[in-house]
């Protein structure tokens, strides 16, 4: 489902006397359907530049990234457009939503740009919040003002309110106490169970252990590191 | 699996970019307004042109909404009856456009809305335009517009100046958007409105290009609204397109210098 | 010297032609705003000098004239105007409709019904029925000329939601022959209807905003409405108070400091020629005997 081949990036950083950082070479990944890939390396070690280039928020330099049968390293915006709508679901760390939407909305979101009809999406939306323990009260209130563990979990609400072939997980379970850290775990496992490929970034060693069919060590990819 | 996903895909893909821009250039006297601008629009796409002052996106935009009036290049819009060149049609056909297929929405409300007349008048005058001529109907659409952008309904008679600026750029996008336009082009439409109102406005036309599977093109120089509205990024300085692409992607990982320049300018909050 | 016989009537030769020329051109297309260079007339703006150069322009010696304000002939602004002409033009004068070939009107149509080879010419203050609501002539123009003709709609709507019902009681606009919308001048809406297939020319001059138009005989002209408020050419729900008459339209008048108050005919000649076939209203004996 996820096929990563020979995928390259650095920066440029033009305002710093055009400085170029290599940060990644010969990123070598390959993710089947119902499989779960844990990325590990010490911080800094491109974890989170690898999944956002996966999600097309970061360019490769070279390579091919192909998910579900779009390139993202060539491929056109409105490609990836359409590939997150269906396809590729993403989980961030960050919140980022227009200020004063009602929680339930933004969670239905997904499904409405999918042309779910409304009553439906919100539906479904409510049925993951309560599964969430996000409280019914906050439901109708914009999240912005939320703790950060509620907006963790809004976030994942909305990375599993549709059933994406493919997922990026970043620290899904970061700020979660036992109780939702569990129902996030479950919900991870039923999303392989119907065949979704994961990919995630999980620093809960245990949570890794219990999802994750694989470990890759980004620090393989880093630049110098093969030679 | 796959193959089934992508002819799903394929039912659900326009066919046809909604506006094909090539080489589109306005010069005034040696100064350059915009240069060899190109891009696909798609139908249900937002585009978002970012810059500073005197870049040229509003140059740029003028003249892919036929204001003015380009040196070179060409504007295909997909019309009923096919692909058109805009910048070749007659001045009729190219009015007639703008009041149906098209809209555009002013950074100050007072250019885009009719100060004397009512509410109810102002959304109502685009259907006139078109052939309405049933009182009733109009107004029960007027009506129905008010409420899409949260105008009470009590208000249609009243005029835009009793109206806050926040209002008057709602009632400004019910009175382009109630004849089911397929573009719409904006120019800085949450400048000059307060933060607060900024947000609503923002969750208004996501929701209204949502809902009507509108286009958009937007110019700002707001860098956090084009990450809210648009799918993707165009930046223009001094005339030129220096960078486009995916909005986030243009914003996260800028590839152009003055690209990083003004995304490492912004202000945090 | 020039040829008097065509200088006739105050004008001078160019600026007749000038003039006739635009009415032939306004004549031509039927509710087009003609512009034209309008000239210095010896009394004010307002006062019709658009009408007067208008009615200069088609006087012929054999021309009886007749001219009326608010469809009175012996108000200010007619008697002078009559004068003007009976000095500049020594042409013969009427008060009589049927006997006029040419009447300049203020603000009515008369009431007896038009016939061939008569002109009405108007007096027009503001010739552009889309002013009211775009004050750029550049745009007007252009709308006329591109036939985008919403906004007039705009204004009708507007006095609906307004006052309920299509408030616009004089200077009614108009659509002629499904082309030109067109300002029939601050006539009252009731005379709409005589505007349509008249057998006379009818001719309106601008003076101060430079513009003639004209309907043809025989022009089909239709008061804008929309489908649920169609057109309603009302008047006082009255009858004349001096000749009983319940068809015309009719001026109200304060009699005393108490408020009584009565209903005439606007149209002084149409009025005077009922009661001396001995129509009377309900204060017909009294009034009348003062006239």
């Amino acid at each position: 489902m996820i096929e990563i081949e020979n995928l390259s990036k650095s920066f440029t950083l033009h305002n710093q006397g055009g400085a170029v950082i290599p940060v990644m070479q010969g990123a070598q990944l390959s993710v089947g359907r119902g499989e779960c890939v844990a990325l590990v390396g010490a911080s800094g070690a491109g974890k989170s530049t690898l999944m956002r280039m996966v999600w097309g928020n970061y360019l490769a330099a070279s390579g091919s990234i192909r998910v579900g049968g779009v390139d993202l390293v060539t491929a056109a915006p409105r490609d990836i457009l359409a590939l997150r709508r269906e396809t590729l679901g993403y989980v961030s760390q960050f919140l980022r939503v227009v200020p004063r939407v009602p929680t339930v909305d933004v969670v239905a979101e997904p499904l409405l740009t999918l042309g779910t009809p409304l009553a439906e999406a919100r539906a479904r939306a409510e049925t993951l919040l309560a599964r969430l323990n996000i409280p019914r009260r906050l439901w109708s209130l914009s999240p912005t003002t939320f703790s950060g563990g509620e907006q963790q979990r809004v976030n994942i609400a909305r990375g599993f309110v549709h059933p994406y072939p493919a997922l990026l997980l970043d620290e899904p379970t970061a700020s979660l106490d036992a109780a939702n850290r569990e129902v996030v775990l479950t919900l991870i496992e039923e999303a392989k169970s119907r065949g979704a490929a994961i990919i995630g970034i999980f620093h809960d060693e245990s949570a890794r252990a219990r999802l994750c069919d694989r470990l890759v060590d980004v620090t393989g990819f880093t630049p110098g590191a093969a030679a | 699996m796959q193959a089934t996903e992508m002819s799903i895909f394929a039912k659900v893909k326009p066919q046809a970019p909604l506006l094909s821009v090539k080489g589109l250039s306005k010069r005034y006297g040696t100064r350059i307004g915009c240069t060899d601008v190109a891009f696909d629009l798609w139908p249900g796409e937002v585009l978002g042109i970012v810059g500073e002052s005197g870049s040229g996106k509003s140059t740029l935009l003028s003249c892919l909404a036929g204001h003015l009036a380009p040196d070179t290049g060409e504007v295909v819009f997909a019309t009923a009856s096919g692909p058109r060149d805009t910048l070749r049609m007659t001045e009729p056909e190219r009015r007639r456009l703008a009041r149906t297929d098209w809209a555009f929405v002013h950074q100050n409300p007072r250019d885009g809305l009719r100060m004397g007349v009512t509410a109810g008048g102002n959304v109502g005058e685009r259907l006139m335009a078109v052939g309405a001529r049933n009182y009733g109907s109009i107004r029960d659409a007027a009506t129905d517009w008010l409420g899409r952008v949260e105008i009470d309904a009590s208000r249609i008679d009243d005029r835009p100046s009793a109206f806050s600026g926040g209002m008057q750029q709602r009632l400004q996008i019910a009175r382009n958007l109630v004849t089911g336009p397929r573009l719409v082009f904006m120019d800085e439409p949450t400048g000059g409105l307060d933060v607060s109102v900024q947000a609503r406005l923002l969750d208004l036309l996501r929701g209204l290009v949502r809902e009507m599977g509108l286009s958009a093109i937007i110019v700002t120089h707001d860098l956090a609204v084009v990450r809210l509205l648009a799918d993707r990024l165009m930046v223009m300085k001094s005339g030129h397109v220096v960078e486009q692409g995916l909005t986030d992607q243009v914003l996260d990982d800028p590839q152009h210098a003055y690209t990083q320049l003004l995304v490492s300018s912004v202000l945090q909050v | 010297m020039t040829d008097q016989s065509y200088n006739f009537a105050y004008l001078d030769e160019q600026t007749k032609r000038m003039i006739r020329r635009a009415i032939l051109k306004g004549v031509a297309v039927p509710g087009y705003q003609v512009p034209f260079a309008s000239r210095e007339m010896p009394m004010p703006y307002g006062w019709g000098t658009g009408g007067v150069q208008v009615t200069a322009a088609c006087l012929v010696p054999e021309d009886v004239l007749k001219v009326i304000d608010q469809g009175a002939d012996d108000t200010t602004n007619a008697v002078s105007i009559r004068k003007f002409f009976q000095r500049t033009a020594g042409v013969a004068t009427t008060e009589a409709t049927a006997e006029a070939t040419v009447i300049q009107t203020r603000h009515r149509i008369p009431e007896q019904a038009l016939t061939a080879g008569q002109i009405l010419v108007y007096q027009v203050p503001i010739p552009e029925p889309l002013r009211f609501l775009e004050p750029r002539e550049t745009e007007t123009r252009k709308m006329h000329s591109l036939e985008e003709y919403g906004l007039m709609h705009v204004k009708l709507y507007e006095d609906i939601a307004r006052h309920g019902s299509i408030a616009t009681a004089y200077a009614y606009p108009v659509r002629v022959e499904g082309r030109y919308v067109m300002d029939p001048s601050p006539i009252p809406k009731f005379d709409n209807p005589k505007l349509s297939d008249s057998p006379a020319l009818q001719l309106f001059g601008a003076g101060r905003e430079q513009r003639i138009y004209a309907l043809p005989p025989f022009t089909r002209v239709v008061s804008l409405d929309f489908d649920d408020h169609p057109f309603d050419p009302s008047k006082a729900p009255h009858d004349c108070d001096l000749c009983g008459a319940a068809e015309s339209y009719l001026d109200e008048v304060i009699t005393d400091d108490a408020g009584s108050r009565m209903f005439v005919c606007s149209d002084t000649d149409f009025c005077r020629s009922r009661r001396e076939a001995g129509h009377v209203g309900r204060l017909g004996e009294t009034a009348g005997g003062g006239a």
